[in-house]
C-alpha cells in the first residue's frame, strides 16, 4: 500500500488585485511602457505647473481691466466674462429684455432633456413641444401682451444656437426618413431622385449651403417675398442634414432582416404599415448611436451661421471683444468660456448616446 | 441506350399580357412615379422662372462671360503666378489650388496625428491612454470654427513681430508673418536651363524692411487652416483606426502567435491588413470631410476657392454663378474620391469563396 | 423649351414694365417705414450704441428721408448688413436704400441693378500704419503685408497701385472688417487700407492709443460714397437724391436745425422760401408735401451740421471738412439747385 506523501505546499499566487500590481501592469509593464510614464510625469511636471499657475493661481477673477493688464502674459483673465457675459450669450438682444430669452432657453433645455428620459415618453410629450416653440418663439420675438417687439436681427448668442440646432434636427428627421425610405424604393425613378439629393448634398461643404439660403433664397422665390434670414438659414441647414441623417437611417433599414418585412406582408400589412409598424422602429433603433452622432455634428455645425452675419455664440464672442479695445487682448479666455459651454453640451449627447446603447444591450440580453 | 433520352422541347410559355387595371401594383408604381418626376419638374420649372424674373427685374446680368473679365484683385497666396491683370477663371483656379493645397497637407498631418494618437488609445499604458482620449475627447466636442479661430488667434497674437523672429540657425524664422524656410532655386548665371546643377543654390530668408523676404514661407493664415483641420480630423480617425484594431478577431492573433510570428510580425502581416480593410471606408469619409472643411478657412482669410469665390460675387454681384462654381468643385472632388475608393475597396475586399 | 422661355420672357417684360412705376414707395408708404441698410458698426458712419440706437452720418441721411417722405425721422428700420450681403438685401427688397458708406462705381451702378441717388461724402482709400514702423509715405510700403476686407472697393485699388508703383504688396483678405481691424491690431499685416473715413473710425474705437496710428498722406483712389437704390424705381430714386441735395441747400443757405422754423415764418429770401416751401410747392414734383425739406433739416439739420455732429474734428473720429466743405468754400459739395 501506497503512503501518500504530502507535496511540499506552493507559494501562493501573487493578488492581481492590488494596487501595487496595478501599477505594475499599466504603468510600468516592459521598459516601453515604463519608458512612456517616466516621460509623460516628466513632461507634466514641467508643464503643469505653469498651466495651474496661468489658469488658477495668478488669473485674475475681478472684471477690472487694469488687474487684468498687470496680470498680462502671467495670469488669465477671467474677468472678461464676468463682464461680457451677458454679450457672449445673449448677443445684441436689448438690455432690459434679457429674462426673456434666458427663460426662452431653459424651457427648450427642460424640454430636450425631458424627451431623452424614458419616464416621459408619454402623449402629453407632444403638445408639450408644440407649447414650448410657440412660449420661444413668442418670447424670443414678443409683440403681444407687455412685450416688446425684438426684430430677429436682434436674436444671438445662445438661444439662437440651441433654437437652430433643435429646430433644424426635427425638421431634418422626417425628411431623412422619407428619404432613406425612398432610396430603397422598388420605384426606380423615386429610388434614383433620392439617391441624387443625397450624393449631391453630401458632397457639397454647409458653407455653399449656407451662402446659398443667404443669397439664392430670395432669387428662387416669387418678386417681393422676403423671407427672414433666419428662416433662410433654418431651411438651408435642414436640408443639408436631411441628406446626413438619410444615410444613418438607410444603414439602420439595411440592418432589418427582410424576413420581418415578409412575415408583415404574410399578415396583410401593407407597404407604410410595414415600414410604420415594424421595419422602422428596429432600424431605427439599431442606428440610434449613429444619429445621435450626426445631432452632435448638426449642433457643432450650427456655429457655421458665423459666417453669413448671425450671431450665435461664436459670432456673439466676437462681437462682444473685437470691438472692445479694452477687453480684446483677453480673447483667449473668451475662447475658452465657449470652448467649455460647447463641449459639455456635446459631451452631455455622447454621454446620452452611449447610456441608450446600454439600455438597448439590456433589452436584447433579456 | 443512353439516359440523356431525346425530351421533345416545350412549346414556348405564353406571351404575359400586362393588365393595364387600376388594381395592378405595376400600373401604380409608374403612376407615383409619374406623379413624383411631374411634381419635381413643376418645383423646378417653377424656382427656374421665378429667378428669370426676379434676376431681369433687378438688371442683375447671368452667363458664364464674366469668368473672362479680368480680376482686379490680388491673392496674397499663390501657387502659380497670379497678378491682378488676370482673368478670374485663373484667379478661381488659384484658389483651387490653395484649397487642394491645405486638403493634402491636412490629409498626411491628420493621418499620422491619428495612426498614433489610435494606437495610443489602445496602448497598455493608462497615462497614455488617458491622454490619447482626452485628446479625442476635446477635439471632437468643440465645433471646427471654433478651433480655427483659435489656432490663428494663437499664432497672429502669441508670435513675435517678423523684426524679432524665432530663428533657428538663421535659417528658419517663426514669427506673425509665419514659417519661413530656404528654398532651392536655380543659379543666375545658368544658361542651359536644367543642366547646369552646379548652378543651384539654398535661398535662405532674411530680414529686411518689411518682414522676412527670400525662401519660401507658408503663412500664419495657412498654417493655422492646415494645424486646425488636422488636429480636429485627427480625432476622428483616432476612433477609426481604433475601431479597425479592435475588429481584428483575437483568434487570428492567436492563431499567428502559435505559428510563432513575433509580435511585430504578427502586427504587419496579420493584423494589419485585416484592420485596414475595415478602416478604409471611414477613413476615405473623413478625407472628404477634411476637404469639405477647408471651405472654413475664409473666416480666417486664406484665399481658397470660397474665398475667391466670395470676392468675385461681391465684386460682380454673379451670386447664383460664383455659389455654383463652390458647389460643383466640390461635388467633383467628393464624387472622384468616392470613386477611387469604391475602386481601392473592390480591390483589397475580402473574395468570399 | 422654347415656348417655356417665351412665355418667362413675356411674363419678365411684363413684370418690368409695373416695376417702373413707384414699386418701393407704395411698399413704403404701405408699411410706414423706410428699410434703411446701414453697417454693423462704423462709428461716424452708423454705428448702434447699447441701448440700440443709432447714429452717424449716413444714418441721419436715412433720418431726413424718413422726415421727408413719413414726417417723422423715426419711422425707420434699421438693417446692420455686413459688406458681403449689402447688395443682395437691397436687389432682394430687404432694404430700400443702402446708406452704408458704399463707393459709387461704374460696376455697381451699371451691371448690378442698383442706382446711385446723391454723392453724400467724398472720400479716397488711404493706409494706415503703426507709427513705429517709420513709414511716411506709402510708396515706402514695398512688399508690406496689408490687411483688407474682401470684396470692398478697395481690394482692387490695392492692386491697381500695387501693379503701378511696382510695389509687390501682399493682401491678407478677411470676409468681416472686425477681423481685418483684429488682424492689423494684432500686428498681423504691415499696413490697413480702406476709405481714409473708415481708417479714422476704426483708430478712434479700436486702437488702444489712437496716437500710435499714423494714416498715411497718399490717397490712392477716389471713393464718392453716396445712397443706392434699386434701379427701376425713379420716383424714389428722386426723393432721395434731392434729399440729400436739399441738405447740402441749406447749409449754403445758412438753414439751421436751430432756425428752420423761424426762417420758414419770416424769411423774404426768394430762396430759402423755395427751399422750407413757404413761397412754391417742389414736394409736389416729387409726390411729397411743401413742407419736407423743412421737416428734414428739423430732423437732422443741415449737412454741416450732420458732418460736425458726427465725423467733425470735436468727435473721436475727428475728421476735417476738407474735400467735403461747399463748393463756395474750396470743397467739392455743389450742390444741384432744387427749382
Amino acid at each position: 500500500m501506497a503512503v501518500w506523501q504530502m507535496i511540499p505546499a506552493r507559494a501562493a499566487p501573487e493578488r492581481q488585485d492590488s494596487w501595487l500590481a496595478w501599477v505594475r501592469r499599466e504603468l510600468l509593464g516592459g521598459w516601453l511602457n515604463a519608458l512612456t510614464t517616466l516621460a509623460l510625469l516628466a513632461w507634466a511636471a514641467s508643464a503643469l505647473p505653469g498651466l495651474a499657475d496661468w489658469t488658477l493661481w495668478q488669473a485674475v477673477w475681478r472684471p477690472d481691466a487694469d488687474a487684468c493688464q498687470a496680470a498680462r502674459g502671467s495670469g488669465a483673465c477671467w474677468g472678461v466674462i464676468a463682464e461680457k457675459q451677458r454679450l457672449i450669450l445673449l448677443g445684441r438682444y436689448p438690455a432690459p429684455e434679457h429674462w426673456r430669452p434666458v427663460l426662452a432657453s431653459v424651457l427648450l433645455l427642460a424640454l430636450v432633456v425631458a424627451s431623452g428620459l424614458r419616464r416621459c415618453w408619454k402623449l402629453w410629450l407632444l403638445p408639450a413641444w408644440m407649447l414650448v416653440w410657440t412660449a420661444f418663439f413668442g418670447l424670443m420675438a414678443g409683440g403681444f401682451a407687455s412685450l416688446a417687439p425684438v426684430p430677429t436681427e436682434r436674436w444671438g448668442g445662445l438661444p439662437l444656437t440651441l433654437m437652430l440646432a433643435t429646430l433644424s434636427i426635427l425638421l431634418a428627421c422626417p425628411l431623412a426618413v422619407l428619404l432613406a425610405l425612398g432610396r430603397r424604393s422598388r420605384l426606380p425613378a423615386i429610388r434614383v431622385l433620392c439617391a441624387c439629393y443625397v450624393e449631391l448634398v453630401r458632397g457639397v461643404p454647409l458653407i455653399s449651403v449656407l451662402f446659398m439660403a443667404s443669397f439664392l433664397f430670395p432669387l428662387f422665390l416669387p418678386a417681393g417675398t422676403t423671407p427672414d434670414v433666419l428662416l433662410r438659414v433654418l431651411l438651408g441647414i435642414a436640408l443639408f442634414a436631411a441628406a446626413y441623417l438619410a444615410e444613418t437611417v438607410r444603414a439602420g433599414l439595411q440592418s432589418v432582416p427582410t424576413g420581418q418585412s415578409d412575415a408583415a406582408a404574410s399578415i396583410g400589412l401593407g407597404w407604410w404599415q410595414t415600414q410604420r409598424l415594424v421595419v422602422l422602429p428596429q432600424a431605427l433603433g439599431a442606428v440610434v448611436p449613429g444619429l445621435m452622432n450626426s445631432f452632435i455634428s448638426i449642433f457643432k455645425d450650427s456655429s457655421l451661421i458665423t459666417i453669413v452675419s448671425l450671431y450665435e455664440l461664436t459670432g456673439s464672442l466676437g462681437l462682444a471683444l473685437s470691438g472692445d479695445p479694452v477687453w480684446r487682448p483677453y480673447m483667449i479666455e473668451g475662447y475658452c468660456y465657449i470652448t467649455a459651454i460647447y463641449f459639455v453640451v456635446c459631451a452631455a449627447m455622447s454621454r446620452y448616446s452611449l447610456w441608450v446603447e446600454r439600455q438597448q444591450a439590456r433589452a436584447l440580453t433579456r | 441506350m443512353t439516359l440523356r433520352a431525346q425530351v421533345p422541347p416545350r412549346a414556348p410559355p405564353p406571351r404575359q399580357h400586362r393588365a393595364w387595371s387600376w388594381r395592378s401594383p405595376a400600373t401604380r408604381a409608374l403612376l407615383w412615379q409619374a406623379l413624383a418626376l411631374a411634381g419635381l419638374l413643376a418645383g423646378l420649372l417653377w424656382l427656374v422662372h421665378n429667378t428669370q424674373v426676379n434676376m431681369a427685374a433687378r438688371g442683375i446680368q447671368s452667363g458664364w462671360d464674366f469668368l473672362g473679365q479680368t480680376a482686379g484683385f490680388d491673392i496674397g497666396e499663390q501657387l502659380i503666378a497670379f497678378d491682378a491683370g488676370d482673368s478670374l477663371a485663373r484667379a478661381f483656379l488659384v484658389g483651387l489650388l490653395n484649397t487642394l493645397r491645405v486638403a493634402l497637407l491636412g490629409i498626411l498631418l491628420c493621418t499620422l496625428l491619428g495612426t498614433l494618437v489610435g494606437l495610443g488609445r489602445l496602448s497598455h499604458n493608462l497615462l497614455l491612454r488617458a491622454l490619447c482620449r482626452a485628446y479625442v475627447e476635446l477635439f471632437r466636442n468643440v465645433p471646427l470654427l471654433v478651433q480655427l479661430l483659435v489656432w490663428y488667434l494663437l499664432l497672429v497674437e502669441y508670435l513675435p513681430d517678423a523684426s524679432a523672429a524665432w530663428n533657428w540657425r538663421e535659417a528658419l524664422f517663426l514669427s506673425k508673418a509665419g514659417l519661413a524656410f530656404p528654398t532651392l532655386v536655380a543659379g543666375t548665371n545658368d544658361t542651359n536651363g536644367w543642366g547646369d546643377w552646379s548652378a543651384w543654390h539654398w535661398q535662405l530668408p532674411a530680414l529686411q524692411d518689411f518682414g522676412i523676404e527670400g525662401g519660401g514661407a507658408l503663412s500664419p493664415e495657412f498654417i493655422a487652416v492646415t494645424v486646425g483641420l488636422g488636429c480636429y480630423t485627427a480625432a476622428f480617425v483616432a476612433e477609426v483606426v481604433r475601431a479597425g484594431i479592435r475588429s481584428v478577431p483575437h483568434g487570428q492573433i492567436e492563431a499567428a502567435q502559435s505559428v510563432g510570428l513575433s509580435r511585430r510580425q504578427t502586427l504587419r502581416l496579420v493584423t494589419g491588413p485585416l484592420a485596414l480593410r475595415v478602416i478604409l471606408p471611414p477613413l476615405t469619409n473623413q478625407y472628404l470631410n477634411l476637404t469639405k472643411n477647408s471651405s472654413l478657412a475664409v473666416a480666417i482669410g486664406y484665399p481658397d476657392l470660397v474665398s475667391i469665390a466670395n470676392t468675385t460675387l461681391n465684386q460682380t454681384g454673379r451670386a447664383v454663378e460664383c455659389i455654383g462654381v463652390i458647389m460643383l468643385v466640390y461635388l467633383a472632388l467628393s464624387l472622384l474620391t468616392a470613386a477611387l475608393m469604391a475602386v481601392f475597396n473592390r480591390r483589397v475586399a475580402l473574395k468570399e469563396r | 423649351m422654347k415656348p417655356i422661355r417665351l412665355s418667362i420672357l413675356a411674363l419678365a417684360l411684363a413684370s418690368l414694365g409695373s416695376a417702373h412705376a413707384g414699386k418701393t414707395l407704395d411698399t413704403i408708404k404701405q408699411r410706414d417705414q423706410i428699410a434703411v441698410g446701414v453697417s454693423t458698426g462704423v462709428p461716424g458712419f452708423s454705428a448702434a450704441d447699447s441701448q440700440g440706437r443709432w447714429a452717424g452720418l449716413d444714418v441721419d441721411i436715412g433720418k431726413a428721408v424718413a422726415a421727408a417722405l413719413l414726417g417723422d425721422a423715426n419711422k425707420v428700420k434699421w438693417v446692420p448688413l455686413a459688406s458681403q450681403q449689402r447688395f443682395t438685401a437691397l436687389q432682394s427688397g430687404e432694404v430700400d436704400v443702402l446708406s452704408r458708406n458704399t463707393t459709387v462705381t461704374l460696376t455697381r451702378d451699371a451691371s448690378m441693378g442698383l442706382a446711385f441717388t446723391a454723392i453724400a461724402f467724398y472720400d479716397g482709400q488711404g493706409f494706415m500704419v503703426p507709427a513705429k514702423s517709420k513709414v511716411k509715405s506709402a510708396k515706402q510700403l514695398k512688399g508690406a503685408t496689408v490687411c483688407v476686407q474682401s470684396g470692398t472697393t478697395s481690394e482692387k485699388n490695392l492692386a491697381d497701385f500695387s501693379r503701378a508703383y511696382k510695389l509687390n504688396l501682399k493682401p491678407v483678405v478677411f470676409d468681416k472688417f472686425d477681423a481685418a481691424n483684429a488682424a492689423y491690431f494684432a500686428g498681423r499685416c504691415q499696413a490697413y487700407t480702406t476709405d481714409t473715413s473708415g481708417l479714422a473710425s476704426v483708430r478712434a474705437k479700436d486702437a488702444k492709443d489712437p496716437k500710435e496710428h499714423l494714416i498715411l498722406p497718399e490717397l490712392i483712389s477716389k471713393e464718392p460714397l453716396g445712397p443706392l437704390v434699386r434701379r427701376g424705381d425713379d420716383e424714389w430714386l428722386a426723393i432721395v437724391r434731392w434729399v440729400v441735395n436739399g441738405l447740402l441747400e441749406a447749409e449754403e443757405n445758412g438753414i439751421t436745425q436751430a432756425n428752420v422754423d423761424q426762417l420758414k415764418a419770416d424769411s423774404t429770401d426768394p430762396v430759402v422760401g423755395r427751399l422750407l416751401g413757404k413761397t412754391e410747392d417742389t414736394g409736389k414734383l416729387l409726390g411729397l408735401d411743401r413742407d419736407w425739406l423743412a421737416r428734414a433739416i428739423k430732423a437732422v439739420g443741415n449737412y454741416g451740421e450732420i458732418y460736425e455732429r458726427n465725423v467733425g474734428e470735436k468727435t473721436p473720429v475727428g475728421l476735417a471738412r476738407g474735400k467735403n466743405r461747399l463748393w463756395t468754400d474750396g470743397g467739392l459739395h455743389y450742390a444741384l439747385p432744387l427749382r
